[in-house]
């Protein structure tokens, strides 16, 4: 293995943050340069929001099914077996939902970028690109950007639901809880910072994702083990920044809400 | 093998500014971290001329097309293509200049998910957004150009390495550019392939006089680009006579340690005394 120095490492990892910041910056500023590939944004709107349902769907139901089992192991000590749907409620729609969801679309997605766009760059279709005067960025980048965010807020709305609906299922079979009361406690518990909080989220989550993702695909180099390794990091990097930021922006959000 | 009827509008040729060269080279450099890989380039490509560029593999005769095209930026010296200086351009603005520029690349670089009919109609769905009647009668036209038209609803994958490039060159021909950039479009083809893809390269020169760079490792290609021309009567390539090899527009330029070693005709590259030349065309 070779050795490199803490100099050189340490510079390499400054120039990929700064890389990193002005690509971000270049796919969000594409949004108001024309031409604007709607058709594109589309088409990865289908490939990322529809093509992740099930995963988030199934994800999400067994999500809410094992908090309401979790919960209901500690709530039968007290007494309070009735606020199974409040725990799994409140869990879902500020944590789980969006973290879940988002490193489920991190696993299948950001992999996909990468490797994709990593494909196109070994295989010199990047370089045909822009020797055909389309600038990638505008073309391959900003549309999966833009339909990641904008699918990854749907989808977490459909997590919840389908994880308040695991703890239902849960609620009713096992701990033969009523099934209006589990609703109306879910439901009630919510208030606007918890649905904020779940909603931001996805948001910021979903920029995280494409940008890692395309970021790495459009600087793999070395051929196929370039692809592998630019998508294994893809999706190592979009993983661990979701939920750093999670952390980051749920205390930030947790002052700002209060402070309101 | 004889080559199609020629599709393309050559009024578009005749509004060339032939005033200026299609590509001049001044003191090129260029080095990957440690490496030097070209040191103090130059060269002219005069409008109308084809040129070929030769040099052992690495020693940067790829990097000239992707310099000249400005996928790449020298670390020193000018480069001037069709009258515009791409070393002192924006990305922004090379995407203009680039409209004029055609581009062969070595392994086709078809875009895999897409058809042949969309990866060749690809600069005119880009500047006209739908696939109308007109981009597909263009299309056509430039597939039937490259022999390929019942390609049209196939995918890359589904193309022998011949055919693609044939693609490939379809898709940098049909919006008739002005300056053709080829590297190693024969390369690991069969010599029949070789040979169909470098009559349509000359019919290129003959008889839309377009400048063109062509980077080969095949010898053979290059003198029968010298000693043959495209003949629209009979629609395929001829000989000519000894005599007349230095008529046709087509020079030689040798690269050796990152330097030009030899920029001329065929007639000078014959009359070369240089050992390394002589090895090399020997």
């Amino acid at each position: 293995m070779e050795l490199t120095s803490p100099t050189y490492f340490a510079k390499d990892k400054v120039q990929t943050v700064q890389d990193y910041a002005l690509f971000c910056v270049q796919a969000v500023a594409n949004l108001f340069r024309k031409p604007l590939y709607v058709s594109d944004m589309l088409r990865q709107a289908d490939a990322i929001g529809v093509g992740s349902l099930p995963i988030v769907v199934l994800t999400g139901f067994f999500t809410g099914a094992v908090l309401a089992v979790q919960a209901s192991n500690t709530l039968q000590r007290f007494g309070s077996i009735t606020l199974v749907g409040q725990l799994v409620s409140l869990s879902m729609v500020r944590e789980l939902g969006p973290v879940l969801t988002s490193l489920m679309v991190a696993g299948r997605n950001a992999s996909g970028m990468a490797s994709e766009l990593g494909s196109m760059v070994v295989t010199e279709q990047i370089d045909a690109m822009r020797a055909l005067g389309t600038d990638p960025m505008k073309k391959l980048v900003t549309p999966r950007v833009f339909a990641t965010v904008f699918m990854l807020f749907f989808l977490t709305i459909i997590s919840d639901l389908v994880g308040l609906t695991g703890g239902l299922f849960i609620a009713k079979v096992l701990l033969r809880l009523d099934a209006r009361q589990y609703w109306y406690n879910a439901w009630q518990t919510l208030v606007f910072q918890d649905v904020f909080m779940g909603l931001i989220k996805p948001v910021l989550f979903g920029f995280v994702i494409a940008t890692v993702g395309c970021f790495y695909g459009v600087n793999a180099r070395g051929g196929t083990q370039g692809v592998g390794r630019a998508t294994t990091q893809a999706v190592v990097a979009a993983s661990v920044l979701i939920l750093a930021f999670d952390l980051f922006i749920t205390r930030f959000l947790m002052i700002a809400l209060t402070m309101n | 093998m004889s080559a199609p009827t020629l599709p393309l509008d050559s009024a578009a040729v005749s509004t060339q500014d032939n005033s200026t060269p299609a590509i001049v080279f001044e003191d090129v450099v260029l080095s990957f971290e440690e490496n030097e890989v070209l040191r103090g380039v130059s060269f002219r490509l005069p409008r109308g001329e084809t040129k070929a560029l030769f040099g052992v593999a690495g020693s940067g005769k790829s990097l000239i097309l992707k310099l000249a095209i400005g996928l790449i930026r020298p670390d020193s010296g000018r480069i001037i293509v069709l009258g515009e200086d791409v070393t002192q351009m924006q990305e922004a603005e090379l995407f203009k200049l680039r409209g004029r520029i055609g581009m062969v690349f070595q392994e086709s670089a078809l875009f895999d998910s897409l058809t042949v009919s969309e990866n060749v109609a690809y600069r005119l769905m880009e500047e006209h957004g739908i696939y109308d009647d007109n981009i597909d009668r263009s299309v056509r036209e430039a597939l039937r150009f490259v022999e390929l038209e019942h390609t049209l609803d196939l995918n890359p994958a589904e193309l022998s390495g011949g055919m693609r490039r044939r693609v490939a060159i379809a898709r940098a021909l049909i919006t008739q550019p002005e300056l053709l950039l080829y590297d190693s479009p024969t390369g690991g083809l069969d010599p029949v392939t070789s040979n169909t893809i470098i009559e349509l390269i000359m019919k290129q020169r003959d008889v839309n006089k377009t400048s063109a760079l062509l980077v080969t490792h095949r010898l053979q290609d290059a003198f029968t680009m010298a000693t043959h021309q495209f003949d629209q009567e009979t629609n395929r390539m001829r000989a000519l006579p000894p005599g007349q090899h230095c008529e046709v527009p087509m020079s030689f330029l040798i690269l050796k340690d990152g330097k030009v070693i030899f920029d001329g005709d065929l007639r000078d590259l014959a009359k070369s005394q240089d050992e390394y030349i002589k090895e090399y065309i020997s």
